[in-house]
C-alpha cells in the first residue's frame, strides 16, 4: 500500500463514504441471538473491518417450530389459533389472511358486517403494530423508555379493545371461515370510536419526537438506502416497498375485505432509507385512522357468520389456493393445498418480514455496527414470523 | 392479464424447446399454473420477468410441495359392443403417479399489478439429491425461499448462491416437511396423552402396568 | 436551527409527564393482588365443564362423545367414555365421561372445544391464577377439577350463560313430548 495516511483531516465523513483505516483480517462478531435489539431470537454473523460491515449472514431458527408442518396435522379450524402465533404483535391479520386462503379455497362469501369488522380490527392492528414499531426503533436508537412507554400505553387501548371483543389480548383467534366469531356491540363500537378520534394526538405526539430530532436525523438519514429496483427483485413488501416509492399496496391491488369502498391513500417514500421507512409507520397510521372513521360510521346491521359454513368436519373441495393480505408487515400470504381431508395437503405461510430480510446485508454493507440494530429494527420483523 | 394459454404460447414461441403444460385446478379458486420443464426454467423465468406485456417482477411466494407415489383413479365412460349393441361403460384404469417434489412459485407484477402466475417445477424422484435449478438470479426473494425448500425438502437448487439449511441446524440429517418424516423418538412427558402420542407414552413406560390411559401413565412416570 | 428538533421533543415529554398527574384518561397502575380490573365477559381462559343441578356427577351435560378431544388443535383434551349410561338432567339415559382431563399446561385457550360441543357442555373459564408449583401433574386438570356449577357461569358470563339456558330449555320442550314415545334414545353423540 502506497496510500498515505493524512493525519490532519478532520473525521467528518458520513459512515457510508468512510473509507477503510484499518487493514488487516476482518473480525467476526455474531450479534444476537440474546441481542435485546434483535426484536427475539435472531442472529446475524457480521464480518467488521474496524467498525464498518463488510459481510452480513442472517441465522435463522432459533424459533423454528415448523409451524406449516403443524398446519398439515391439524384441521382447517385447528390452525386459526395457531396463526396468532405467528407474528404475535398483529393476530387479527394473521387470522384474516388465513381466513381469506381458506376462503378462497372453499369459495365461502363473508357477510358484510363481518368483513367491515375484519376492516376495523386488522387497521386497528396496523395501527398499534406501527405505534410499537416507532417506539421499538427508537428505542434500538438508544431513547429507552420514553417512545416505547407512550407507544405501549396507545397499544394497551388497542389491545383492550380486542380482549373485550375476542377474549384475549393478544392471541384473538377472532376470524372464522366465512364470518368473524362474536359481534361486536353498540358499546365496543363507541369505545373504539373513541379510540380512534383521540389517536391522531399519538400520531401528532410521536411525530413531535421524531421528525425534527437531529439524533433521529442523524441516526437515520441516509442510512440503509434501499433502491427501488432492488426491493422490487427481492420481494420487499409493505412500508419498507412504500418507502422506497413503489406504488404497491395489496389492499389497493387485490381490493381484499371490502376495501375499495373506503377512501386511503398510500404513503410513498422517497429515498428508500431508514428515517423514509420510520415516517411510513407514522404517514400509514394517518390514513388508517381515516379508514377506521369510515368504516366505523359505514358498519351495518347484519348477521357476521355465513351459516352454510360448517364448524366440525369441515373440507373444503380438492384444489389449491393462495390469498394474501397486506398485513401490517408486509404482504401475509397462505397457500394451501386441499386433497378434500379434513387436513390442509399443504399448508404454507409465506411471511413477510422473513422475505424482507432478505436484503438486510445489502442495506448493512458499509454502515457502523450500531446502524445495523436501527436498519434492522426499521425492517420490523417478528420471530414468530420469521422462523415459524 | 391475457389468459393462461395464451402466456404458454408465446412462451413457447420466445423460448424454443420448452415444454409447457397447464396444471388444472379443480377447485373454487381458479388459480391455474403452468408447469415448466426444468431445463429451460430459467429462460422461461426470465421471459416472465421481462415481456413487457407480462412483467413479472415480483415473486411473492416460493414454496415446495411433496407429493408421494400415488395412484389415480380414472373413471371413463367407454362406448363397447356388448351383445352386438353399442352401450357405454364405465371403466376405471388405475394409473400411477411417482412421487416427486415441487417447487411452486406465484409470481406478480408490481408494474402492471396483475397476477398471480403460478409457476411449478417437478423434481423427477423423491431421492435426495433431487435437482432444480435455482430461480434466485432472476428474483432474489427467492433465495431464502429456496434455501428453505431445501432445508425442509430437500430439493437441491444448481445455481443458488448460498445453498445452506436455514431454519433447522445444520448438522440436521432429515428434511421435516417431507410427508414421509418420520420425528425422532424423543418423547416428552405429557400429563394427557392421546392417540398416537399415547401410543408412544405407553412405549416408554411399558414396563408399567396400564391400567386405564392417562393417569396410570402419569403414575407410571412418577414411579 | 440545530437543536430545536430536541426542544420539541423534550416539550412532548414534559407535557407527558404533567399529564400523567393531571390528565382525566391518564392510565394509572393497577396495584395488581390489591386491586383489581374487572375482566371484560368474553375473556377466555381455559375451559370448564358447567353442571346442572347439585351434583356434579350427575348434573354434567358432556356425554362422552369425544369432538372436543378430537377437534382440540394441541390435543389436551383427554376422555374416556363410560361403558354404562346414566340419566342426564333431562332424564334420559346417556354416557358419560369416566374420565375427563385438560392438560392447561398444553392448552392454549383457543375455545375451538366450545364452538364445537353440541351439547353446550364446555365453556371457557376465567381463572387465571394458576401458577402451580410442579409442572406435570399439577397443571392435569381432573373431572372435579373442571366440574363447576350453572350458576358460576352465570357469574362469570350472565349473557351467554342466559343464552345457552334459553336453548337448552327450548330443547328440552321440543323433546319432552317426543319422550314417552322413545323411552331409550340413543345417544346423539352419532348425530356430528
Amino acid at each position: 500500500m502506497t496510500a498515505t495516511i493524512q493525519t490532519l483531516e478532520p473525521i467528518e465523513r458520513p459512515p457510508t463514504t468512510m473509507g477503510s483505516r484499518l487493514e488487516g483480517e476482518l473480525m467476526e462478531v455474531s450479534m444476537g441471538p440474546q441481542h435485546p435489539s434483535t426484536h427475539g431470537v435472531f442472529r446475524m454473523n457480521v464480518a467488521l473491518e474496524g467498525e464498518i460491515v463488510r459481510k452480513l449472514k442472517p441465522v435463522f431458527g432459533y424459533l423454528h417450530r415448523n409451524h406449516e408442518k403443524i398446519g398439515e396435522n391439524t384441521s382447517y379450524l385447528g390452525s386459526m389459533p395457531y396463526t396468532d402465533r405467528l407474528d404475535y404483535f398483529c393476530s387479527m391479520t394473521n387470522n384474516w389472511a388465513y381466513a381469506l386462503s381458506v376462503e378462497k379455497l372453499a369459495g365461502i362469501e363473508v357477510p358484510e358486517r363481518a368483513q367491515y369488522l375484519r376492516v376495523i380490527l386488522a387497521e386497528l392492528t396496523r395501527l398499534q403494530n406501527h405505534a410499537s414499531l416507532l417506539g421499538f426503533l427508537l428505542s434500538d436508537m438508544g431513547a429507552w423508555g420514553t417512545p416505547l412507554m407512550y407507544a405501549f400505553r396507545e397499544r394497551e387501548k388497542i389491545l383492550d379493545l380486542f380482549e373485550s371483543l375476542s377474549g384475549s389480548r393478544m392471541m384473538c383467534d377472532y376470524m372464522r371461515f366465512g364470518g368473524c366469531r362474536v359481534d361486536a356491540g353498540p358499546d365496543w363500537m363507541e369505545r373504539a370510536k373513541k379510540i380512534v378520534d383521540l389517536f391522531p394526538r399519538f400520531i401528532d405526539e410521536m411525530e413531535n419526537l421524531v421528525v425534527g430530532n437531529e439524533i433521529v436525523i442523524a441516526r437515520t438519514q441516509n442510512v440503509g438506502k434501499l433502491s427501488a429496483e432492488l426491493a422490487i427483485n427481492a420481494g420487499i413488501t409493505g412500508p419498507m416497498l412504500r418507502a422506497c416509492g413503489v406504488n404497491y399496496d395489496v389492499r389497493k391491488v387485490d381490493g381484499y375485505g371490502f376495501y375499495p369502498r373506503f377512501k386511503f391513500r398510500i404513503p410513498l417514500g422517497e429515498h428508500g432509507d431508514t428515517y423514509d421507512r420510520l415516517m411510513m409507520r407514522a404517514l400509514e397510521m394517518r390514513e388508517s385512522v381515516g379508514i377506521l372513521k369510515q368504516a366505523l360510521e359505514q358498519v351495518p346491521a347484519g348477521p357476521i357468520m355465513n351459516p352454510k359454513v360448517k364448524i366440525r368436519a369441515f373440507r373444503p373441495p380438492v384444489g389449491e389456493a393462495y390469498g394474501r393480505i397486506e398485513a401490517p408487515k408486509g404482504e401475509l400470504g397462505f397457500y394451501l393445498i386441499s386433497d378434500g381431508g379434513t387436513n390442509p395437503y399443504r399448508y404454507r405461510v409465506r411471511p413477510p418480514s422473513f422475505i424482507n430480510l432478505t436484503v438486510l446485508e445489502d442495506l448493512c454493507l458499509g454502515h457502523t455496527v450500531a446502524d445495523v440494530m436501527v436498519i434492522l429494527g426499521s425492517v420490523d420483523i417478528v420471530m414468530g414470523e420469521v422462523d415459524r | 392479464m391475457e389468459p393462461l394459454e395464451q402466456i404458454k404460447a408465446r412462451i413457447e414461441a420466445a423460448v424454443p424447446g420448452a415444454k409447457i403444460d397447464i396444471v388444472p385446478n379443480p377447485g373454487p379458486a381458479q388459480q391455474l399454473s403452468l408447469l415448466i420443464d426444468n431445463e429451460h426454467a430459467r429462460a422461461v423465468a426470465r421471459f416472465l420477468r421481462i415481456d413487457p406485456a407480462l412483467r413479472f417482477d415480483f415473486c411473492s411466494n416460493v414454496t415446495g410441495v411433496d407429493w408421494l407415489d400415488r395412484t389415480v383413479k380414472k373413471t371413463v365412460k367407454v362406448k363397447k359392443l356388448v351383445d352386438s349393441e353399442e352401450k357405454e361403460v364405465d371403466e376405471t384404469t388405475e394409473e400411477k403417479i411417482p412421487g416427486y417434489l415441487e417447487a411452486v412459485y406465484h409470481l406478480y407484477s408490481m408494474i402492471h399489478k396483475h397476477g398471480p402466475v403460478v409457476i411449478r417445477m417437478r423434481t423427477t424422484d423423491r431421492a435426495q439429491g433431487a435437482r432444480l435449478p435455482s430461480l434466485t438470479s432472476i428474483w432474489r426473494s427467492a433465495e431464502f425461499q429456496e434455501r428453505e425448500i431445501f432445508d425442509l425438502y430437500g430439493v437441491r437448487f444448481d445455481g443458488h448462491p448460498d445453498l445452506r439449511r436455514i431454519l433447522m441446524w445444520d448438522e440436521f440429517v432429515d428434511h421435516p416437511m417431507r410427508k414421509d418424516y418420520r420425528e425422532p423418538d424423543d418423547y416428552e412427558y405429557e400429563p394427557t396423552p392421546h392417540d398416537d402420542v399415547l401410543e408412544r407414552a405407553k412405549q416408554h413406560c411399558a414396563s408399567r402396568p396400564q391400567l386405564d390411559g392417562a393417569e396410570k401413565i402419569t403414575d407410571a412416570v412418577k414411579g | 436551527m440545530i437543536g430545536t428538533g430536541i426542544l420539541k421533543g423534550m416539550a412532548v415529554t414534559a407535557r407527558n409527564f404533567v399529564g400523567s398527574y393531571f390528565e382525566k384518561d391518564r392510565l394509572i397502575t393497577v396495584q395488581y393482588p390489591e386491586e383489581r380490573n374487572p375482566l371484560p365477559e368474553n375473556y377466555r381462559n381455559f375451559p370448564f365443564l358447567p353442571y346442572d343441578g347439585d351434583d356434579p356427577e350427575a348434573g354434567l351435560r358432556c356425554v362422552a362423545c369425544k369432538i372436543c378431544e378430537k377437534e382440540c388443535p394441541p390435543q389436551c383434551i383427554y376422555i374416556v367414555k363410560s361403558e354404562d349410561k346414566k340419566p342426564d338432567y333431562m332424564d334420559k339415559p346417556q354416557f358419560y365421561p369416566k374420565v375427563f382431563n385438560i392438560d392447561i399446561s398444553v392448552c392454549m385457550s383457543c375455545q375451538i372445544c366450545v364452538e364445537v360441543c353440541p351439547f353446550e357442555a364446555i365453556k371457557m373459564d376465567k381463572v387465571f391464577e394458576l401458577s402451580r408449583r410442579e409442572r406435570f401433574d399439577a397443571l392435569l386438570l381432573r373431572k372435579s377439577d373442571l366440574a363447576k356449577p350453572n350458576e358460576y357461569y352465570h357469574s362469570i358470563c350472565p349473557t351467554d350463560a342466559a343464552e345457552v339456558d334459553a336453548k337448552l330449555a327450548e330443547a328440552a320442550a321440543k323433546k319432552k313430548p317426543a319422550a314417552p314415545a322413545a323411552p331409550a334414545a340413543a345417544p346423539p353423540a352419532s348425530a356430528a
